[in-house]
């Protein structure tokens, strides 16, 4: 079963968080870098990338940090949760409100495998594209 | 998701641009957690006061343009500056004035300009069964456990809208069902370690690791020997190594009289924290290296209690390294009236309100250990601050920094 938690259409390679990740002190706010020393993914960076996170961790504010990604570019191009998390959500409607910018959320047990991944936060559905590369922004819509 | 006729009317604009955007996201989020319908809060504290970028900035203002007015008594959360003691903040110039723009926005929302992560401490606080929406993670954990109001995790901006409209989606801690414990934490320590007030923070970065987001209920805490400032500790921890944003103590929390009334009779699994985990915490989280740098204490922020105890520890010596203590402008104008302040300030001690050491420029670089007895900023401060932290009792944190270390791990 699939739920969309932040509406529009987004693409992008995959980055699958082993671990939770609380953007708040995870993440810096200006590069989209993971920051966090402990966590396993320490030097990749979100930007573009479709992040499947298990669930969400820590912080209250990473509302405000999801935003600030979004409003710089350096956002993750879509989020895939496995249970629903408003922290998120809500980052992610603000920016849509304040700059039109598109972060699809959806909650599923999908897995669509290797290759690009196409979130679609309307129809609530993640699929896979085979083993393509497709990270620049323009290619989203 | 049901809405009222006037959750209709908010969303269709007919209370203002402001209201019509809140109550539009709160609907959003409701539907996304399946909320059959919005409940009224009595109360808000808002988190998002603090500056993390200008997005945060834009959504404040935006809100301001439209109108808005919380409809609901409404505190704030620590902002990244001290207005009470500017001169403390170490910090980029042009990061100041746009935090100092997001904090004049949200007071000029009616919000009370309480700056402080401990709002439980404040004269009005949420009794057991109110309904509020409140940001800020120890402070939400503390409001349900403690006190036994109702509130979810509220996130940056989802706090803002829940007080301008004075609606929330009716799920989770809301919710009879949402608040029963889903696993039990069975304390077996030696009973001596309940006095140390550095136990409690243990307890709770160890629990907060066990829990995820699960409600725990802890079993083996002594009500004779557990005080606010204990549960806030624990608390405070919990919710920084895990997202809990409640637990009971049987015996101690007011929904737990029993372990039957915390789990609502259900069977859960029991998971054990003894000695071991207990000793696996305190490696997390303290790591001394004998050489003191500096202290800090109140985070969350301290209680008149606390600085009565400090004041009294403090015995008119002077600190031969920087020590820093947080507490709220309200507090801070108590302790000035008991002559406490004054006997702080007089030992070298920088009382710092408004914010906290660990979210904003205050203290200069830290050369040794950092010691404080708090589990949170213990969590926090080796990533925020780069800071080596040595975890300590309070009356160690004055002893270490009176004779100017060496700094103590355990007392």
């Amino acid at each position: 079963m699939s739920k969309s938690i932040s509406p529009g259409v987004a693409r992008g390679e995959p980055l699958v968080l082993q671990e939770p990740l609380s953007l708040w002190g995870g993440v810096d706010p200006e590069t989209g870098d993971i920051v966090e020393p402990a966590h396993p993914q320490h030097g990749e960076n979100v930007a573009g990338r479709v992040l499947l996170m298990p669930h969400g961790r820590g912080s209250s504010s990473s509302s405000s940090v999801l935003a600030e990604l979004l409003r710089r570019g350096v956002g993750p191009a879509a989020i895939v949760l496995r249970e629903p998390d408003s922290i998120l959500a809500i980052g992610a409607l603000v920016a849509s409100e304040l700059y039109g910018s598109v972060c699809p959320i959806v909650v599923t047990d999908t897995d669509p495998g290797p290759g690009t991944w196409v979130v679609d936060g309307d129809r609530a559905t993640v699929r896979g594209e085979g083993v393509q590369i497709s990270r620049s922004k323009s290619d989203i819509e | 998701m049901d809405l009222s006729v006037r959750d209709r009317e908010m969303l269709s604009g007919e209370r203002g641009e402001a209201v019509q955007l809140a109550m539009k996201l709160l609907v959003a989020v409701g539907e996304a957690e399946d909320a059959p319908h919005l409940i009224d809060v009595i109360a808000g504290h808002i988190d998002a006061c603090l500056f993390h970028g200008v997005a945060g900035l834009d959504f404040a203002e935006r809100l301001v343009e439209g109108g808005g007015e919380v409809a609901v008594p409404t505190t704030l959360n620590v902002s990244s500056l001290d207005l009470i003691h500017p001169d403390l903040y170490r910090g980029d110039p042009e990061t100041a004035r746009l935090a100092r723009r997001l904090m004049d926005a949200y007071v000029a929302m009616g919000c009370r300009p309480t700056w402080t992560c401990a709002p439980y401490q404040l004269s009005w606080r949420p009794s057991t069964g109110d309904q509020i929406a409140w940001g800020e993670s120890n402070a939400i954990v503390f409001a349900n456990s403690v006190l036994g109001a109702r509130t979810n995790r509220y996130g940056d901006f989802l706090d803002i809208c829940a007080a301008l409209t004075g609606r929330a989606p009716y799920t989770g801690l809301h919710t009879d069902e949402g608040r029963l414990g889903d696993f039990v934490v069975e304390l077996q320590l030696e009973d001596g370690l309940l006095d140390d007030e550095v136990t409690y923070a243990l307890i709770g970065h160890a629990v907060g690791k066990m829990a995820g987001v699960d409600v725990p209920v802890i079993v083996g805490l002594d009500p004779d020997r557990v005080d606010e400032d204990r549960l806030k500790n624990l608390g405070a921890a919990s919710a920084s190594s895990g997202a809990v944003a409640m637990f009971h103590a049987v015996g101690v929390t007011p929904e737990a009289p029993t372990l039957e009334a915390a789990t609502g009779g259900r069977e859960v699994p029991t998971r054990i924290l003894g000695t071991t985990e207990l000793e696996e915490a305190r490696r997390q989280l303290s790591r001394p290296s004998g050489r003191l740098g500096a202290v800090s204490v109140g985070t969350p922020h301290m209680s008149i209690n606390e600085m009565r105890r400090l004041a009294e520890l403090v015995g008119g010596r002077t600190t031969k390294v920087p020590f820093y203590v947080n507490t709220s402008r309200d507090v801070y104008e108590v302790a000035r009236e008991e002559g406490l302040a004054g006997v702080i300030e007089a030992a070298g001690i920088e009382v710092v309100t408004d914010t906290c050491t660990y979210i904003t420029p205050i203290m200069g670089e830290i050369r040794g250990d950092l010691m404080t007895n708090s589990g949170k900023l213990a969590y926090y401060a080796p990533a925020n601050l780069g800071a080596n932290v040595a975890l300590a009792s309070l009356a160690d944190c004055v002893e270490s920094a009176m004779t100017g270390g060496p700094a103590v791990g355990e007392s």
